[in-house]
């Protein structure tokens, strides 16, 4: 963590942010505070440099034309692989996350990624839409996730990198996997305000940006009462 | 009207009677879909003969038709399709239902601009805006600006009257001259509405270059895409036309967004000769829109309902309630879109400092969100519990569209 305070970027919200992207700045910011931590955020549009000192970066979804933008931008400006190389933590979402690999399609063209993270994407034969759920790498120490995705790309993961979770519910990467994470940068196909219902991920991103290892617990009432709601959701979906 | 065309209207409007009558809906969709079956191409022989605006964009078009259809009503009788049911099978329904008259207003969903502009070969379309809506099904903003564009290409004699706030709809209004095809640019009358959502208009949908907003202006900083001149602009309470001339316009409508639609309403008319002076009295009869707005006495509260279905149409929400108890219901049903990702694109801030009650299938979706926010909430289970927890007074009811249709039932289908 920089020294006075917690720093929270939130790359491209002019490019990349189409479904509630902003919520995960903040429900991060949210869940710091409540800590007593203080925290600067952040928001760096694509026309602005990025800078490389701040603790964690989020990227959002995106429609094609932006997502390939948003890749142009970060590899031209380089402020994103320099908070990497000095341990940054980098959340990313859907379009966030596949720009995170060494190639996606964007408008039937193959587009260069940014390489921080083994995988590539391409075209999958029907976008995924839907409630997405998995178990989580167990390693990582946190309950199912649970999102919605909406997406048309299909994900090949790497050895560089490990699943974020084993597919329950949805497509994710491929119908097996879900997500990708290697240090401390994750990518998942939960869309937009992914941390909402996922807030064990959020505290998750919290101590890996801290290095502080116990979190004070948080009155979590109405994130588990929809987690909950929507595991019934989609065990009804599965009868039916 | 060839027979077949006249027994498919017939039987129609039968059926429109007999849904109505059996208390399964308002008949607005079924007969349309029953007579389009006995005559594909009754939409087309309805429409002939008579002179047609269509409304489009993603919020506002339900009220801006009812506003438009009072105007154009100076001329004469209009047909519209005013229970907001805005597929061809409405469309088809509503022209079957009105009979012969010479004008028509109709409200079209932005999916199917194209299909209806072939269909009816209106006179003049009114494009309103294009922002996130329903994303998990819906087509995505650049790409709906996309399908209206190559629409209007087909059509270079209708007139257009669009939104100069929107790049979106600017792009759209604008699709390049090609003669060597016969393409030659739509007139376009532009209005200025205001627009308080900008989050789906910073990327240039010509060149992907950053748009640069200052104050109501904007312009693309890599084209020379920018904000057009209205002729028709809001000012104070009232409407200012091409000519200079200040028309004052009382509403019985709340908010900034509804002198926009009401400018709207304007414009259209003005397209079939319609004097702004003539027309402005009669906006001022629409008290609500198929429920929206619409005040029902109980129990000694005043509860007013509010339709809010996506970002944009949320912060216009806001703008219109009273400081008073507020209650949200929020619903994830198929017309709602699956998908609750969007309540993370509202800022909630205006509610504090109001009483806030949460319901609906997501009410928990929005709980999450309100806690986030920092605004303190209730849950209750039925609109019942809602009403027996707030004082006597008025209520603001706000609701996305299964949501607001559940408690407009409770309120026995209020319109």
């Amino acid at each position: 963590m920089s020294t006075e305070s917690l720093r929270i970027v939130w790359i491209y919200p002019d490019l990349l942010s189409t479904y509630g992207d902003r919520g995960n700045m903040l429900i991060l910011a949210r869940r710091a505070q409540l800590r007593g931590m203080p925290v600067e955020v952040l928001e760096v549009r694509s026309d602005q440099r990025l800078p490389a000192t701040a603790d964690i970066y989020l990227i959002g979804g995106g429609e094609d034309g932006p997502q390939a933008l948003g890749a142009q931008r970060l590899l031209a400006d380089g402020g994103l692989h320099r908070a990497v190389a000095q341990g940054s933590v980098v959340f990313g979402v859907c379009a966030g996350y596949q720009l995170l690999g060494s190639s996606f399609f964007a408008k039937g063209t193959k587009c260069a990624g940014l390489e921080l993270l083994d995988l590539s994407s391409d075209r999958g034969p029907a976008r995924a839409v839907g409630e997405l759920a998995g178990e989580v790498d167990p390693r990582l120490g946190i309950p199912a996730l649970s999102g919605f995705e909406n997406h048309g790309g299909r994900t090949h993961l790497g050895p560089g990198v490990s699943p974020l979770a084993r597919v329950t519910t949805g497509v994710g990467n491929d119908g097996a996997t879900e997500g990708a994470w290697r240090g401390k940068l994750l990518g998942t196909y939960s869309h937009g305000p992914a941390l909402a219902r996922n807030p064990a991920l959020a505290d998750l991103l919290l101590r890996w940006a801290t290095g502080v290892h116990q979190l004070p617990a948080l009155d979590d009432t109405w994130a588990e009462r929809l987690r909950s709601e929507r595991r019934a959701a989609v065990a009804a979906a599965a009868r039916a | 009207m060839p027979l077949r065309a006249k027994v498919a209207s017939s039987v129609s409007r039968t059926a429109a009677a007999l849904s109505r009558a059996a208390g399964r809906g308002d008949g607005s969709v079924i007969g349309g879909w029953i007579g389009l079956k006995i005559d594909p191409d009754l939409l087309v022989h309805l429409s002939a003969g008579r002179a047609i605006a269509l409304v489009s964009g993603t919020n506002g078009k339900t009220t801006t038709t009812r506003l438009a259809t009072a105007a154009v009503g100076v001329l004469g009788r209009v047909a519209t399709n005013s229970f907001g049911a805005n597929m061809p099978t409405g469309h088809t329904s509503a022209l079957a239902k009105a009979g012969s008259t010479p004008y028509a207003v109709l409200e079209v969903d932005e999916h199917y601009l194209a299909q209806v502009l072939e269909a009816t070969e209106p006179h003049v379309v009114a494009l309103l805006n294009l922002s996130r809506d329903q994303l998990d099904r819906a087509k995505e903003v650049a790409m709906m600006a996309q399908l209206w564009r190559a629409a209007l290409v087909q059509h270079p004699d209708v007139r257009v009257v669009a939104n100069a706030d929107d790049p979106m709809v600017v792009w759209a209004a604008t699709p390049p001259a090609d003669p060597a095809r016969g393409h030659i640019p739509p007139h376009v009358t532009w209005f200025s509405a205001g627009q308080r959502w900008h989050d789906d208009s910073w990327v240039c949908p010509e060149c992907g270059s950053t748009i640069e907003r200052s104050g109501e202006q904007w312009r693309c900083t890599g084209c020379p895409l920018r904000r057009p001149e209205p002729q028709w602009t809001v000012e104070d309470d009232g409407v200012l036309d091409p000519t200079g001339a200040w028309h004052k316009v009382q509403l019985q409508l709340p908010g900034k967004v509804n002198l926009g639609n009401a400018a709207t309403a304007l414009a259209v008319a003005a397209e079939f000769g319609v004097r702004p002076v003539d027309a402005v009295s009669r906006l001022g009869t629409v008290s609500s829109v198929a429920g929206r707005y619409a005040q029902v006495d109980r129990d000694g509260r005043n509860i007013r309902l509010l339709l809010a279905k996506n970002p944009a149409s949320w912060l216009e929400a806001f703008d219109m309630a009273d400081e008073a108890p507020t209650l949200l219901s929020i619903n994830a049903r198929d017309p709602d879109g699956l998908d609750t990702s969007w309540l993370f694109d509202v800022d909630f801030a205006p509610l504090r400092g109001r009483q806030v009650l949460i319901t609906g299938d997501r009410a928990y979706d929005l709980a999450v969100r309100l806690d986030v926010n920092g605004v303190p909430f209730q849950h209750v289970r039925t609109f019942d519990d809602a009403i027996r927890a707030v004082p006597p007074g008025r209520l603001e009811v706000i609701a996305n569209y299964t949501a607001f249709q559940d408690i407009r039932a409770e309120l026995d289908r209020v319109n």
